[in-house]
């Protein structure tokens, strides 16, 4: 599976399959700091993600002055 | 996971509220949740015409979209900062939301209004970036309303926001900072516009969902100037303390505006005045803003000439 990472943009290619939950703690990403998209739909952490997935892992958290 | 709700696949879990929700089904718990903010916190009346500063990000747009959808009579603002790809990409945001519903956007860039942008304001005087760009928001935004009749002006800031805020304010002890940290910042001199927040109970996961989930484009990329910021440290921190047990944000703002924030606040109460050049609400002979533009002009003179775009 290919995971798109953002801030800056990168990929990063996992083999098998994962639950969403267990693929954030291999990339040590807090849960509640990302979205996870696959194409127009949003994943929950039990959810499983396939070999052939495209995930993006998009980071909610915005920095500075608001 | 299933919707709490309707028994479909859900589509994000709030832990916090031990709750998952479909798509549906977390979109009107989203718009009623901020109409249940406004309302109770008395932000504002639905007949009120409100002011919405918006940055091209999910919170604002989120902000943006909700209020319309609920039928209040909005104006976006963009202030053009000035910060190259970025304020192009986020001004484009905004400029499509507002064509794509018909609503009415407002751009200032900020160059017109303090002589320089905001990264050549921060060659000139060495301040923080992020210190001379709040000012030059907080300072225009309320000048924009003023002078359009706007009585109030929302902002798109969230739970995370403002719990960063105060655990901030908290390690440092900034009495006066605790005391001025509240979702509505009433209009404490004619010269100041009311300020509020409808989102500050919804968490930064919640608005991305929700800007996901309706299809808004938002700018996905940080300001350049953001990288490093003390408020993103603050905000793992929290984050890291929320995964172990959810709701402690919620717990640590609302706790403090509930029961703590009274007490800060009879202790900090201030005179306002107006400023002698520009006539805005100020505590001091002559206003921050104003001290800046001094500052950016005189510094920008005497070191090389006047700023150059792209400095």
């Amino acid at each position: 599976m290919i995971v798109v990472l953002r801030n800056p943009d990168r990929e990063v290619r996992l083999a098998g399959r994962h639950r969403v939950k267990e693929l954030l703690q291999e990339l040590k990403v807090i849960p509640e700091t990302v979205l996870v998209i696959r194409g127009k739909e949003l994943l929950t952490s039990d959810q499983v993600v396939g070999e052939d997935d495209v995930i993006e892992v998009r980071p909610v958290i915005s920095g500075g002055v608001r | 996971m299933k919707c709490r709700k309707c028994g479909e696949s859900a589509v994000i879990e709030l832990r916090r509220h031990n709750t998952a929700y479909c798509a549906d089904d977390f979109v009107a718990f989203f718009r009623h949740y901020t109409v249940e903010t406004i309302r109770k916190w008395k932000m504002f009346e639905k007949e009120e015409p409100i002011l919405v500063a918006v940055s091209g990000g999910k919170d604002s747009l989120a902000l943006w979209d909700v209020l319309t959808l609920e039928g209040y009579r909005t104006t976006g603002l963009y202030l053009d900062l000035g910060i190259d790809e970025y304020s192009k990409g986020s001004r484009a945001k905004c400029e499509a939301f507002a064509s794509e519903r018909g609503a009415k956007l407002e751009v200032i860039p900020v160059i017109e209004e303090v002589g320089a942008s905001i990264p050549e304001v921060q060659i000139a005087t060495r301040r923080p970036t992020c210190s001379a760009c709040g000012l030059s928001k907080r300072y225009l935004t309320n000048q924009a309303a003023l002078a359009r009749g706007f009585a109030v002006v929302a902002t798109g800031h969230n739970l995370d926001d403002e719990a960063a805020t105060l655990f901030g304010s908290v390690l440092r002890w900034q009495e006066e900072a605790l005391s001025r940290q509240s979702p509505v910042l009433p209009a404490s001199s004619p010269k100041l516009a009311r300020r509020v927040k409808p989102l500050f109970r919804l968490t930064e996961l919640e608005t991305a969902a929700y800007s996901f989930l309706r299809g808004i484009d938002y700018i996905v990329e940080e300001c350049p100037f953001s990288k490093g910021a003390t408020s993103l440290h603050y905000k793992e921190v929290l984050n890291r303390l929320e995964a172990h047990a959810p709701g402690t944000k919620h717990a640590f703002l609302l706790g403090y505006l509930d029961r703590i924030r009274p007490a800060f606040k009879r202790g900090q109460e201030v005179t306002l005045r107006e400023c002698i050049r520009c006539g805005q609400a100020t505590t001091s002979e002559l206003c921050a803003f104003c001290r800046l533009v001094d500052e950016v002009s005189h510094k920008s003179h005497t070191i090389s000439g006047p700023v150059s775009a792209g400095a």
